[in-house]
């Protein structure tokens, strides 16, 4: 392998980007390179980041859609008391659909889609290191969640709750499929985050610009590299319980079973040791954007670099050591609870240094109040209002009390719609011009904003009492003597005003595509990589491949600043660097699009969701993923000229 | 005005049903938590107030024009150049002495962090330690087993003639304290009466211990927490605190046979009862029925609900109960009964004997 070089570039700082004709050839080139396929053949190949990127983001949202449509059903069934909007059975499957959508399909991977969306591009390269393994990760991600969501309209969804407590999500207590197609979406999800994890953890450490050494990556890709390497650690654990109850399930194992010498509290240690990493693993990311729409908007750079970083390095160790926390109320002993209690009040103390590096990024800067600050001032009193519930939730002798009640639905509401979901919108106003080329509508925008944070306040905030006075979570219904009446129509009435601030959204979105106003490549004057490229980026991300000499690379960038040359425009090659110094080590040749991985996740589709009803089904999915397989890693025709250089 | 706020208070009173709230400790062990909850809620309250207050001045404080590109970024760039090179670039350092103060800032919010975080963290040891010290010698020891939907009081006594066996309503004495031993026969649910203790689970294969007490005479509604399938929102019960006297009459009351019934109309109740399919499930001690599927209805009059604390125990609700069920709690596992309207009112007559 030869080695990619780093020369001075003869650009010159303020005159128009005039282009060569060298560079006029070598565009046309990457863009030969680089395009996909045509027709339909093109789409279901595409491998590219943005593509792949893209996709995940808005299967995600619409699945955001489906699951808010499914919480206005709950709360329009609790707005009364005794009402008969759903029955229980249909009440137990929407309240189950709602939260494994909102956890499995749209958190989890929207942020692995913003990821993979944004890394590459941020970290200056022109795609992620394992282009098919992305579209694989797709595909297996978009079959797990049609088939949840078909079953749900065929009335075999899942009504067992999101954490599927056995013995009654076991074959004693939930006989039919519906259990069975939870199990099998949480396969496929998790083999989808696996694969997303594996692609974006090599990304970050191989495909860095030049200069762009570990203590100089955007706190964006600290970020995603935390969250990658905690779902590479706690997605193995629920893929093993949800295959234990699916046996338990198909082929009579008693994993599960206490009768027969199993254990039901088995299962909740495996669920939570990985279900609350999860919810680090759909915030960290959240606090990179916001780390980034944060720089931009406070016209600064984040204060506190270093502890930033260690603060989410160490979220992601002390988010494994959390999860007893729930299941205080199984009966531990003394010791035990006053450990976890202990570590999950720690967890506060790195959230609380980021807090206050942000506070004192917002102190030192010079802010511009514009829409995706909107959203990350909301985060703010938000995410420390959850944040602080959560604390209470986490000492165990007041757990006894408030767990499993509405002020647990409020705490996670709190901690994940503001938490996640607000910084995602604030990092969406913000990225929408990069890779539309329009800005998103800023009157409409605060019309979203403030319906959207009235109503969530209305909702949720009233939930805390609601807990204190009694009610469980998961309950279809209550009595009208109970007096939880009027907040609970309280917040079935904020549930709708944050449904039309959602229309709105999707309106401005629409809207703004087509007519918002032209944004040119870097509208914010930002400071990462992706703002060096045209709005939107074209197929191979970069013309020149940028270096980098500071954290905030275009605000430390220098009139000549050197790009990257001797990468190969004829082919799909990216530049390797190395792990620690991002000093160029060898171009690598990317595989292009490919119909293969879609095959092979259809494969393990069949594989998956024919085993819900045969065994067998494992038998014919792995005869079909052998064939499959074989074809994605069948060996690529060497080039004319390296077999010429063969010859002798 | 004096009768119009006791009227109020009363209808209010009235709307609540029986008690049901962490924020109306009735016992040692909801007292503790509660005040543990007051420690909590005031050191958070100060933190949320300031971050929130500190966010807003940094806001007021230093805003600009708002739109893009009329002042340059901060960043330490020029740390990073040779001297020739600085004034091309188009960012301008950060203030060394502002960002001194701002790291000062930083370090003391950490460390006050941490400071209250222990502080918490010693008071809910603390309340823990309380909660397991509770005294349990001379507990009353009650075995409570949960069923989907509903749940089984069973009073333990040394003398084997002496056990008590009823369901959804449990009667305890004011100011002793009670040991419940928790287990499950079907699937986890979790047994909480909010005014009285923090939750615990019942789990099939295991037994948990959950000590309570009562300090006021009352009752207090409880329910499952743990989701525990179809109708887990209908899985309530009773907590019946009396003096220890009135408690003790309940107990010889309730391990009393069934009285047998003296009317023709109850005795052909009773004939009903024991003939039909009732026996499958239910047990009436001094009767041949002894099933322990469903709750035992030795005393079924006396309790004050019916269906886990569903509704108020009265003859429409009994009859609506017998003949179709499923449409006053869909998937309860008692089916639906036909019953001739003569044979239904013999059975009322003789159930509502059941005192």
């Amino acid at each position: 392998m030869s080695s990619g070089s780093v020369l001075p570039s003869p650009a010159l700082p303020d005159a128009p980007p005039l282009e060569s004709e060298a560079e006029a050839r070598e565009r046309a080139q990457l863009e030969r390179t680089w395009s996909p396929l045509g027709g339909l053949k093109g789409w279901l190949s595409d491998v590219h980041h943005t593509t792949i990127g893209r996709r995940f983001i808005v299967t995600a949202f619409i699945f955001f859609l489906l699951g808010g449509v499914e919480a206005l059903v709950m709360r329009l069934q609790l707005a009364r008391p005794e009402s008969t909007v759903l029955g229980p059975d249909l009440y137990n499957q929407v309240f189950t659909m709602h939260g494994s959508t909102m956890m499995f399909l749209f958190a989890v991977p929207m942020m692995e889609g913003v990821g993979l969306l944004l890394v590459p591009l941020m970290i200056g390269t022109r795609n992620a290191a394992f282009p098919r393994l992305n579209a694989f990760a797709y595909y297996t991600y978009l079959i797990g969640g049609l088939l949840m969501n078909v079953s749900f309209l065929l009335d075999m969804g899942p009504d067992t709750g999101w954490f599927a407590y056995v013995p009654l999500s076991g074959p004693e207590y939930s006989p039919g499929k519906r259990v069975d197609v939870w199990a099998q979406m949480i396969t496929f999800t998790e083999l989808s985050a696996l694969a997303g994890s594996v692609n974006m953890i090599a990304t970050i450490f191989k495909l860095r610009a030049p200069g762009m050494s570990l203590n100089r990556m955007p706190l964006f890709v600290w970020a995603q590299l935390v969250k990658a390497f905690m779902i590479l650690f706690s997605m193995p654990a629920v893929m093993l319980a949800s295959l234990y109850l699916a046996m338990d399930r198909l082929i009579g194992t008693h994993f599960f079973n206490p009768a027969e010498g199993g254990d039901a509290l088995l299962w909740q240690h495996l669920f939570w040791f990985f279900g609350h990493p999860e919810v680090y693993i759909i915030f960290l990311p959240a606090l990179g954007i916001l780390s980034s729409v944060l720089a931009v908007f406070a016209r600064r750079e984040i204060f506190g670099y270093l502890p930033m970083v260690l603060a989410m390095v160490a979220i992601g160790f002390i988010g494994f050591g959390l999860w007893v926390h729930h299941m205080f109320a199984t009966g531990l002993p003394q010791l035990g609870q006053s450990f976890f209690t202990a570590a999950s009040l720690m967890v506060a103390v790195p959230s609380g240094v980021q807090i206050f590096c942000w506070l004192a990024t917002l102190w030192g800067g010079k802010l511009r109040l514009r829409l995706p600050l909107y959203w990350i001032l909301a985060f703010f009193a938000l995410f420390v209002f959850g944040g602080l519930s959560g604390v209470m939730l986490g000492a165990y002798a007041l757990d006894l009390q408030v767990h499993d009640t509405f002020f647990v639905v409020a705490h996670f509401h709190y901690v994940l719609i503001g938490g996640a979901v607000f910084p995602l919108f604030g990092g969406f106003y913000y990225w929408f011009p990069k890779f539309t080329g329009r800005m998103l509508s800023e009157r409409l925008g605060k019309w979203h904003f403030w319906l959207f944070f009235a109503g969530f306040n209305l909702t949720f905030f009233p939930m805390h009492y609601l807990g204190l006075m009694g009610m469980p979570r998961r309950v279809y219904t209550y009595a009208p003597d109970r007096g939880w009446t009027d907040l609970n129509l309280l917040a079935t009435v904020g549930t709708f005003i944050m449904a039309v601030g959602l229309v709105l959204f999707v309106v401005n979105v629409f809207w703004s595509r087509k007519r918002g106003a032209v944004a040119g490549d870097n509208p914010w004057d930002a400071d990462t990589l992706e703002w060096a490229t045209s709005s939107p980026p074209p197929p191979y991300n970069f013309l020149h491949l940028p270096t980098v000499r500071g954290r905030y690379a275009l605000w430390t960038q220098a009139v000549d600043q050197p790009i990257v040359t001797g990468v190969r425009s004829d082919r799909p090659e990216v530049l390797v660097t190395r792990l620690m110094d991002a000093e160029p080590d060898h171009r690598m040749e990317q595989p292009g699009p490919s119909l293969w991985p879609l095959a092979v996740a259809l494969s393990s589709g069949v594989a998956f969701t024919v085993s819900i009803f045969t065994p067998w089904g494992i038998v014919i999915g792995a005869g079909l993923a052998l064939i499959t397989l074989t074809g994605w890693f069948w060996p690529k025709k060497p080039y004319r000229e390296e077999l010429l250089e063969e010859q002798p | 005005m004096k009768g119009w706020a006791l009227l109020c208070a009363l209808l209010l009173a009235g709307c609540r049903g029986a008690a049901q709230s962490v924020l109306e400790p009735a016992g040692p062990s909801a007292a503790r938590i509660h005040a543990l909850w007051n420690v909590f809620l005031a050191i958070c309250t100060g933190v949320f107030v300031l971050v929130v207050v500190t966010m807003l001045l940094a806001v007021l404080r230093r805003r600009v024009d708002p739109e893009i590109g009329s002042s340059p970024p901060e960043v330490d760039a020029e740390a990073l150049l040779p001297k020739e090179k600085r004034a091309h670039l188009h960012a301008k350092a950060v203030e060394p002495a502002t960002e001194r103060r701002l790291a000062q800032w930083v370090a003391t919010a950490a460390a006050l962090t941490v400071v209250l975080l222990l502080v918490l963290l010693v008071t809910n040891t603390l309340t823990g330690k309380a909660l397991a010290a509770l005294r349990s010698e001379h507990a009353l020891e009650v075995e409570v087993v949960g069923h989907q939907w509903w749940w089984e009081f069973k009073y333990r006594d040394p003398e084997p003639s002496r056990l008590l066996n009823t369901a959804n309503e449990l009667h305890i004495p004011v100011g002793r304290p009670v040991a419940l031993k928790l287990t499950s026969r079907d699937v986890i649910h979790s047994f909480w009466v909010p005014n009285l203790a923090g939750k615990r689970d019942l789990i099939p294969g295991q037994e948990n211990t959950l000590l309570l007490q009562a300090d006021k005479p009352g009752v207090y509604r409880g329910l499952c927490a743990e989701f525990c399938g179809h109708q887990h929102a209908k899985m309530a019960f009773l907590v019946v605190a009396e003096p220890p006297e009135a408690f003790e009459k309940w107990r010889e009351h309730q391990l009393q046979p069934a009285a047998p019934p003296m009317e023709l109309l109850t005795q052909r109740g009773q004939q009903v009862f024991l003939t039909g399919p009732c026996v499958l499930c239910h047990a009436i001690q001094g009767t041949s029925a002894s099933a322990t599927v469903g709750p035992n209805l030795t005393h079924l009059a006396s309790r004050q609900t019916l269906a886990a604390a569903t509704l108020p125990n009265v003859r429409g609700h009994l009859a609506g109960w017998i003949l179709n069920s499923q449409s006053l709690k869909p998937g309860n596992k008692m089916p639906p009964i036909t019953l001739p309207p003569e044979d239904l009112h013999a059975l009322l007559a003789y159930l509502e004997s059941l005192k």
